[in-house]
């Protein structure tokens, strides 16, 4: 048991990162409301998103910028670990332009979609396309 | 000019879409010139490109100057050189094609359509030509989000539909970035090359199974392989023609061509077929999607949705050719990639036809369109041809591939998968057919007996089906050099 604590706690990132997935995942299959669905497809694209981030972070490195990169002693051994692997941080700023984008031709389709049916609850919609 | 051709092949469309939204405030009649002229400009290049890769080999183009694994470089090489010219060849046809349709639907939005439509062969061809796998995410959510767009323009039912896919689109290409987060954590590089030189001695590792399994459900989803394929139908049979004439024939066979990538070049044969022992479930899996295919087009009685479930169905051919772990099977699976891009494109294309002049295209709305519409109905037959697998049209040949990779890997099912969904074809193709040759009732009341004339859909858009129907029967009788000078060097030789 203080096995399973310590592995959840030594890795909490993936297991923050894998909850929030789920919490998305189920909204996604479970939620009646189309915006709610949305949502939670926002919360999914998110939690890809922090698990990224979480794994460019080092304990007690600082932002990617060379100290002392300029001048007479520029040249000078580089410690990788004082660093934090800038690299998933600046893929994850397509991400999140990517994120973004999605969500809105998202909500401006459930505008479509409300301006045809005057309602954003799934089975009331599917009811008044059995009707047609 | 011919060295920056992998450049020009993606920068070119996408610049043009640029061009081509601020020309549809000016003047709605330069969009078309524009549009035409940018992916004739993608398909020259991409047509270039395949004959430099059968002259010099694989290419590397390093964009920017900067080399890999540090920038990203497009890499080209047997199988996407055969891939790229399918891909921007279908969307310059289609497009052609769909010029009076397009203005027919939406009058007031043509800028807009033309714009989406050249950003999304952009994410297509992006898709095809990169060499980095995180680019590849980018371009994917590129084509996706513009084609949710362009499937959105269309019927009342086309907005939820959409929403739909979007759903199963966007976890789709999520789990691929998460796969591909996995692999950057146990490589450090994101070049498909680089991560296939690092992965060998991580075969055994976890953190690779979980990579390689989550990549391919997401690229599963994005192809619609059954049981994932609940969104395809809808979306495809509700957008407008010209949007489900594109997306129906690339998309799928764009991401048939992502997992194949990621399973030649990324993970390499050896892991897939020696290290795994997933290949039989998967085989089984596409053998469910093929019969499950026909039967539920065989329960339509609309010749757009049958054909959205064709769809589904070639989707398992590929899968499972690519999978039985042979030569002939991958043969067969890339060969169906540009025949089944071609022959859905053609069926598709007919459908547009009709839509135009019948505006319906339940089975009810068929009838008499053999007399109307000869040359839209030729087409449909050549189209239906190949889908069945007659000779010598395209479609026999890599059915043919496939279908001695079953045998010579002992997946009999799977042939029998194959032989079943043929049959249903017939049934499907000839129902439609005996609808279109029959007269519809009104014309037999009285002495209004005598049948009308032709009623053709305009030549601009009868010619391209015409020749995409010519092409069906040019790529079969040169299946012999396509296979041997290009899609034997595709697959590598440590596949037997």
């Amino acid at each position: 048991m203080t096995d399973l604590i310590s592995t959840v706690i030594a890795k909490y990132n993936y297991w923050i990162y894998i909850t929030l997935m789920m919490i998305g995942l189920y909204a996604m299959i479970a939620k009646n409301n189309l915006v709610k669905k949305i949502v939670g497809m926002n919360i999914f694209q998110t939690a890809i998103i922090l698990f990224y981030v979480s794994i460019g972070v080092k304990k007690g490195a600082t932002i990617p910028i060379l100290e002392h990169g300029h001048g007479p002693d520029a040249h000078h051994v580089v410690h990788a670990v004082d660093y934090i692997n800038p690299l998933p941080h600046v893929l994850m700023l397509t991400a999140i332009v990517v994120g973004v984008a999605t969500l809105g031709v998202a909500l401006a389709l459930a505008i479509r979609i409300y301006n045809n049916y005057n309602t954003l609850e799934e089975d009331e919609i599917l009811a008044q396309i059995r009707e047609k | 000019m011919n060295e920056q051709y992998p450049a020009l092949l993606v920068v070119v469309p996408l610049l043009s879409a640029l061009v081509v939204s601020i020309a549809g405030w000016v003047n709605k009649r330069l969009c078309f010139p524009v549009a035409v002229a940018a992916l004739g400009m993608a398909a020259w290049s991409a047509v270039g490109l395949l004959l430099r890769v059968l002259d010099e080999g694989v290419i590397v183009y390093k964009l920017g100057g900067w080399s890999p694994p540090m920038g990203i470089a497009y890499y080209i090489d047997y199988l996407n050189g055969l891939v790229l010219p399918v891909v921007s060849i279908v969307a310059l046809l289609n497009l052609i094609a769909n010029k009076k349709g397009i203005e027919q639907q939406f009058p007031d939005k043509i800028g807009p359509f033309y714009t989406l439509y050249l950003l999304m062969v952009t994410g297509l061809l992006g898709i095809v030509v990169t060499g980095d796998a995180f680019n590849l995410y980018v371009l994917l959510e590129i084509a996706a989000l513009t084609g949710y767009g362009l499937l959105a323009m269309g019927e009342e039912r086309a907005p939820l539909a959409t929403l739909n896919y979007l759903y199963m689109g966007t976890i789709g290409a999520c789990f691929y970035l998460l796969g591909v987060g996995y692999l950057y954590i146990v490589t450090g590089s994101l070049n498909m090359v680089d991560i296939a030189r690092l992965l060998p001695p991580l075969y055994q590792s976890n953190t690779v199974l979980a990579a390689f399994i989550i990549c391919m459900v997401g690229v599963w989803l994005k192809m619609a392989f059954f049981p994932l394929h609940a969104w395809l139908p809808n979306a495809y049979t509700y957008a407008n023609s010209a949007a489900s004439s594109l997306i129906a024939p690339l998309v799928t066979k764009v991401m048939v061509y992502v997992m194949i990538r990621l399973m030649l070049t990324i993970f390499t044969t050896e892991f897939v077929f020696t290290t795994l022992a997933l290949s039989d479930a998967v085989v089984w899996l596409a053998v469910i999607a093929i019969v499950m295919g026909a039967v539920l087009a065989l329960a339509e009685r609309n010749l757009k949705k049958m054909l959205t479930y064709i769809v589904v169905a070639e989707v398992g051919y590929m899968v499972g050719g690519a999978w039985l772990g042979n030569r002939d099977g991958m043969t067969g699976a890339i060969l169906h990639i540009v025949n089944d891009a071609l022959m859905t494109l053609c069926v598709f294309m007919v459908v547009g036809n009709i839509v135009y002049k019948v505006k319906g295209y339940a089975f009810e709305d068929l009838k008499g369109l053999f007399r109307k519409m000869p040359f839209t109905m030729g087409a449909l037959v050549v189209g239906a041809m190949s889908i069945i697998g007659v000779p010598p049209t395209c479609g026999f040949f890599s059915k043919w591939y496939l279908i001695v990779g079953a045998i010579s890997s002992g997946h009999y099912c799977f042939m029998a998968a194959l032989i079943f969904s043929s049959l249903v074809s017939v049934v499907l193709f000839f129902r439609v057919f005996e609808i279109c040759f029959y007269e519809p009732f009104s014309n037999h009341h009285g002495h209004d007996n005598h049948p009308g004339g032709m009623d053709e859909a305009p030549v601009s858009m009868v010619v391209p089906l015409l020749v995409v129907a010519v092409i069906l029967i040019l790529v079969g009788l040169y299946t012999g050099d396509i296979v041997n000078h290009v899609i034997q060097f595709a697959i590598p030789e440590a596949m037997v």
